[in-house]
């Protein structure tokens, strides 16, 4: 019994300094909060959770992560204020797109809807070699639905990508029903007027205040009028629009001078419509301005379509047989060209926007007639005479001519045109690709045809780029003797014409006091 | 881009416009394993397209143990036969530098004649014959030169061992969000040339593990990348402007990333007029 009571007692003191010792160990630091026992416990558990090899060598620095590893987890108790990525702000955005629309209201406009099946465009270019991604094809698609139906518009396509610094433009070519048009134009040229008004009438109000300054007598060479909406440059309205989902945005349309501008500068989009283009010699405008021009650009040089697709309309030839034909419709007849035939011979395609003149006009405009009364009031019949009286009238090629009369730039050919397969080329798609324009491409496929840009928005330039060096500094005024300085006369010439002035007012004293002496006389 | 990820990768990075046909992606599924095999590479990239005026070059690149030094380009047309291209060095890149002139035309023995150097006021040494160069060395050349001024890494994908070896790291999850926004987290794939150059104070922050590129943020003139996120907003797509159809791709927050060449092979010179 005593025995028994003896190891009792011993197992109580055990147990006692046990829980002493545990009470001990789950005493907390003062400064750290934590206390031994827990932390013993959460080591071991790392070590079963990891089992790192030879763990008996890493156990501080385990201990050491522990505590670590707690520290983070008090600070992580701070809320992080969650920041939206701008894919997030994005997907709110393109949320619009995947909308769905109500059936019934739908059902008579998706007839005659302008939309183009950019879908089975989307699988023809990738034959070709040329994509923007299946989903943003799916997205881009979408949007130029939105546009479509927010507009009224008769023709639409997908024009292609212009890619920027910054950001993109995806750009879309569009054809607004009849009638519905000058509505859209005349708001945006108003204001654009006025602007210049006031701007004429501060210059003269400032002219005025600061009493005369010498106007210069420079007199721009006049302006070439744009062309009108609907026809030339200006045939077709684009929009662009950064990212699909965001709003499309309608370009300004195109004048003559900054057709001339972007022809001479080379710059890089940076994807903002507003921001100034810095370039010598000055672009007419701002970066729309420039996109403008150089989609028109691209349009010119670049949309091309297999022959016999189109054909010129028949009855307006009659009444000026010499007038470029600006106008043609589709060929009802037209059977399609062999893929094998499209892809060897570049005749069997033709450009089907007009060529841009030298003008920057696709249809030549007189400009000697007008501006001679305003001249002769300057009295600057001299300058005007020697100039030809009638300007040799630009003239471009005609509208539907074949590729195969494309100049070479540099020995470099303008085109290259292919097949898509080499292997199963009885399906293939032939392939027309712009080298002056580097990212135009055009396919083909039996009745079907379709043009895409995507690239830099820049033409080919061969070597280098050359800016165009600043003119020579006009003289500012004739040099003669009344402005030239002249030498300060020296000492010796001082008193010499000194003394020779003194000499002469001695010898007038002189005749005067004679006179004057004889008018005594006299009297 | 790797070989292995080809599937996907080539639809982030067609926002150049540039892709590769079903034909194309097919065929190089298949001769690009082969590759590996015959030349017994680590890994195969598919490097690119070089477009020419008749026919458009395919280049892959085959890599070995070290990802920068031991890699070789190989060309093909229709992406199943491959040629091994000469290993580029500066006397063959002065040589292209003067006689390459214009596009690529296709056909790589096609000769350029180079001018000579001297002009009319050294007429002594008249012996200079003018060299000729053929294409498919011009080819090397350029490849060479794209690849060590426009191939970019995010920051961390690859880390040096402690031998000296470059390998891919295994432990790279990707850039945040944040920091795929920002151009100096993204690193030129070649023998670092600006490292040396930095302040003391700024080489305190790198780790020498990772940090042993050049950052593309350093680069003059600046403004020749051109960092956007496309697809959504979802990927962060980087473009050089000096070689223009250079185009990086990197999904952030995972490890996916690579580049690709579809371009003219022709180096944007004009530049400094266009920012």
């Amino acid at each position: 019994m005593e025995t028994q009571q003896a190891d009792q007692e011993m197992d109580n003191q055990k147990q006692q300094a046990a829980t002493s010792f545990k009470a001990f160990m789950l005493k907390s630091s003062t400064k750290s909060n934590l206390n031994l026992y827990d932390h013993l416990a959460r080591l071991l558990t790392k070590v079963m959770d990891e089992r790192p090899q030879n763990a008996v060598d890493v156990i501080e620095d385990l201990s050491f992560r522990v505590k670590r590893e707690l520290l983070v987890d008090f600070q992580s108790t701070l809320r992080d204020l969650p920041l939206s990525t701008a894919a997030q702000l994005l997907a709110e955005q393109q949320r619009l797109l995947f909308a769905q629309v109500d059936e019934g209201e739908q059902d008579d406009e998706l007839i005659e809807s302008p939309l183009p099946n950019v879908n089975e465009i989307s699988y023809y270019l990738e034959q070709a070699g040329v994509a923007l991604g299946r989903e943003e094809m799916q997205r881009i698609f979408l949007a130029l639905k939105q546009l479509v139906e927010s507009q009224p518009l008769q023709r639409c396509r997908l024009w292609g990508k212009i890619l920027g610094t910054e950001s993109n433009y995806i750009v879309a070519e569009a054809e607004y029903r009849e009638g519905e048009e000058e509505e859209e134009q005349s708001p945006e040229e108003a204001p654009k007027d006025e602007e210049r008004d006031a701007d004429v009438d501060d210059e003269k109000e400032g002219a005025e205040e600061a009493d005369a300054l010498p106007q210069s007598t420079y007199k721009p060479p006049p302006a070439v009028p744009k062309e009108a909406n609907g026809s030339g440059v200006n045939k077709y309205v684009y929009y662009v629009c950064k990212e699909p989902g965001l709003p499309w945005v309608k370009l300004p349309s195109v004048t003559p001078a900054q057709i001339n501008g972007s022809r001479q500068i080379r710059k890089f989009f940076t994807g903002r419509l507003d921001s100034p283009i810095s370039s010598y010699p000055p672009f007419p405008g701002h970066e729309a301005n420039y996109l403008r021009a150089q989609i028109a650009r691209i349009s010119a040089g670049t949309q091309v379509s297999p022959q016999g697709f189109y054909q010129f309309r028949e009855e307006e030839e009659e009444d000026e047989p010499d007038a470029p034909r600006d106008s043609y419709e589709q060929n009802p007849d037209f059977e399609g060209a062999p893929i094998s035939k499209m892809a060897e011979s570049l005749s069997n395609w033709v450009h089907h926007v007009q060529h841009i003149l030298k003008q920057g006009r696709c249809t030549w405009v007189n400009l000697a007639t007008k501006p001679e009364e305003e001249l002769d009031e300057e009295g600057e019949v001299e300058e005007k005479e020697e100039e030809p009286d009638e300007p040799e009238p630009e003239v471009g090629p005609p509208l539907l001519t074949p590729l195969s009369e494309d100049e070479e730039i540099l020995s470099t050919p303008p085109w290259t045109a292919k097949m898509s397969s080499t292997l199963t080329s009885q399906y293939a798609v032939s392939i027309l690709r712009s080298n002056l324009w580097p990212g135009a491409h055009a396919y083909a496929c039996g009745k079907k045809f379709e043009n895409i840009y995507v690239g830099w928005g820049l033409k080919f330039a061969g070597q280098w780029y050359m800016p165009s060096l600043p003119p020579a500094p006009q003289s500012e005024y004739p040099s003669g003797p009344e402005i030239t300085e002249a030498l300060d006369p020296s000492l010796e010439e001082e008193q010499a014409l000194k003394a020779a002035q003194e000499q002469q007012k001695a010898a007038q004293e002189d005749l005067e006091s004679l006179e004057g002496e004889e008018e005594d006389e006299d009297d | 881009m790797d070989s292995n990820t080809l599937y996907y990768s080539l639809d982030l990075v067609s926002g150049i416009g540039y892709t590769l046909n079903g034909e194309q992606r097919a065929a190089l599924q298949t001769s690009l394993l082969l590759l590996k095999k015959n030349y017994k590479f680590t890994r195969v990239m598919f490097w690119g397209k070089i477009l020419g005026i008749k026919d458009d070059y395919f280049i892959a690149q085959g890599k070995g143990d070290d990802e920068l030094k031991d890699k070789k380009f190989l060309y093909s047309f229709n992406c199943m036969e491959w040629h091994l291209l000469p290993p580029a060095d500066d006397r063959m890149v002065g040589e292209v530098s003067r006689a390459a002139k214009g596009r690529f035309t296709g056909d790589p023995s096609y000769e350029y004649t180079a001018s000579p150097l001297q002009r009319e006021g050294d007429e002594a040494s008249e012996e200079v014959v003018a060299t000729k160069l053929t294409e498919e060395r011009r080819l090397a050349v350029t490849v060479h030169l794209i690849d060590e001024e426009a191939s970019v890494v995010p920051r961390g994908a690859f880390n040096r061992t402690h031998l000296g070896l470059m390998q891919t790291n295994r432990c790279f999850e990707g850039l945040s969000h944040a920091e795929a926004g920002k151009l100096e987290h993204f690193l030129h794939f070649a023998k670092p040339k600006k490292l040396k150059k930095k302040f003391i104070q700024e080489l305190a922050d790198l780790d020498p593990s990772i940090d042993f590129l050049d950052s593309l943020n350093d680069d003059i003139p600046n403004g020749q990348w051109s960092l956007q996120l496309e697809n959504a907003g979802r990927v962060c797509v980087i473009r050089s402007l000096l070689w223009l159809g250079m185009t990086f791709y990197h999904v952030p927050m995972t490890p996916q990333h690579g580049y690709v060449y579809m371009g003219d092979g022709c180096k944007n010179l004009d530049l400094p007029f266009m920012l």
